[in-house]
């Protein structure tokens, strides 16, 4: 699904990622930990076809749309509410189910109740929760989560381990954690930066 | 099927911005008191001496100055929700043409600015001259010219901390063709070469901005 041979990435002067080597089968997960500015967001970019290598070949092999995407903003309107987030971006994604896979991701992560309220509205938990409910709408082949544990109270938490259970081996995964011992058993393949 | 599908795109991101613009109020409020507040100083700048003639071609040229300008105070804001919470890469990593969210995005302009207009041409002709068709069909024709220039030189001063600054460098220069065909087309005896000349900058301008937001929104 992923390989990168001598992979590279420079801002200015500095190097964040150099001579990474990947190879990622479809349906493993990978965890990749390390230290804050160590690589992993910029990794997870490179991979989402957000950021383009300086040196070296990258290989993705999903197409956009394809990809499931969380990074450190939940990528969602904050002046929308959260169903009208989900209507745009499946309709932009080409959800096939625009009524009932919205409904279904809200009830699964306990933002149903608050479909109607505007985003801003949300605290940093609720939003993130909704981010994954976005990333994961379009059933992505490739689902790259960055920190995805970040602001998640203890049940959101669980709702995510759940997820990540219920996809692995089922879809390709990377997930960057600083909590690296929460999905460690999930994990097939490890990269530390 | 394509095409039902790009126009499809564009109608669902053209209902985002208008929606976000009804909630937040951040634009279009704003390119309304300016565009009034420039026509109200532009009525004491013109001398009272001048002759009728001159009066009417300095005013208007002072109302295109006005729409230039009231159209870059909401080009600059075209990208804010993209820019501040990063949505423009979940808007990239979709599958939809990219140059969908480059034509939703300059209709949203478009229609940001024709509602600035119904204000300032009727402000106008209160303040200044009356204005008859030729002004109103420069002014639209002018509108989609700016709107497309505008939409795509605000993408790309979006990515950059000096964006209010970067965005008139940039587009000031690419718009004086506008000015020329719009003031020319208010004033001059026969306008159907003025309009032609801002029918000719619109084509070649959608279609470059058209082509050219792919490479703009990715790296």
């Amino acid at each position: 699904m992923i390989e990168a041979v001598q992979l590279g990435r420079t801002f200015g002067e500095r190097d964040v990622l150099r001579g990474l080597d990947l190879d990622i089968p479809r349906g493993a997960f990978l965890l990749v930990t390390g230290g804050n500015g160590s690589g992993k967001s910029t990794l997870l970019s490179l991979l989402a076809g957000l950021l383009a290598p300086t040196t070296g070949r990258l290989t993705v092999g999903a197409k956009r749309g394809e990809i499931g995407y969380v990074g450190h903003e939940p990528l969602v309107y904050e002046e929308l509410t959260a169903l009208e987030n989900l209507e745009l971006f499946g309709s932009l994604y080409r959800v096939a189910d625009r009524r009932e896979r919205p409904r279904m991701l809200l009830e699964r992560y306990d933002l149903w109740e608050a479909r109607n309220e505007r985003v801003a509205a949300y605290s940093r938990g609720m939003k993130q929760r909704l981010a994954l409910c976005r990333a994961l709408l379009h059933e992505p082949e490739l689902v790259l989560l960055d920190e995805p544990y970040a602001g998640l109270d203890a049940v959101g938490a669980e709702l995510l381990d759940d997820e990540l259970t219920r996809l692995c081996g089922a879809r390709t995964l990377v997930v960057s954690s600083h909590l690296p011992e929460r999905i460690e058993h999930l994990a097939t393949l490890r990269l530390a930066l | 099927m394509a095409l039902r599908r790009y126009a499809l795109d564009v109608a669902v991101l053209v209902r985002k911005d208008a929606l976000l613009e009804l909630r937040a109020r951040e634009t279009v409020p704003a390119m309304l008191l300016f565009v009034l507040g420039a026509l109200v100083v532009f009525q004491f700048a013109i001398p009272g001496d001048l002759t009728d003639e001159m009066q009417r071609l300095v005013s208007f040229g002072l109302l295109w100055v006005g729409i230039i300008f009231t159209a870059i105070l909401g080009l600059t804001r075209a990208f804010a929700a993209e820019r501040e919470q990063r949505l423009i890469d979940a808007l990239v990593l979709a599958p939809c043409d990219r140059s969908a969210i480059w034509l939703a995005k300059t209709l949203a302009v478009m229609a940001f600015l024709l509602l600035a207009e119904l204000i300032a041409l009727p402000a106008f002709a209160l303040f200044f001259q009356a204005i008859d068709g030729r002004t109103v069909v420069a002014v639209l024709l002018a509108n989609i010219g700016i709107a497309a220039v505008g939409t795509v030189l605000s993408a790309v001063s979006a990515a950059s901390r000096t964006r209010e600054l970067l965005l008139p460098l940039l587009l000031i220069p690419l718009v004086i063709p506008v000015v020329v065909g719009g003031v020319g087309a208010s004033v001059a005896d026969e306008p159907i070469r003025f309009f032609g000349f801002l029918v000719l900058y619109d084509a070649v301008f959608a279609i470059i901005s058209w082509s050219a937001f792919e490479y703009v929104v990715t790296e």
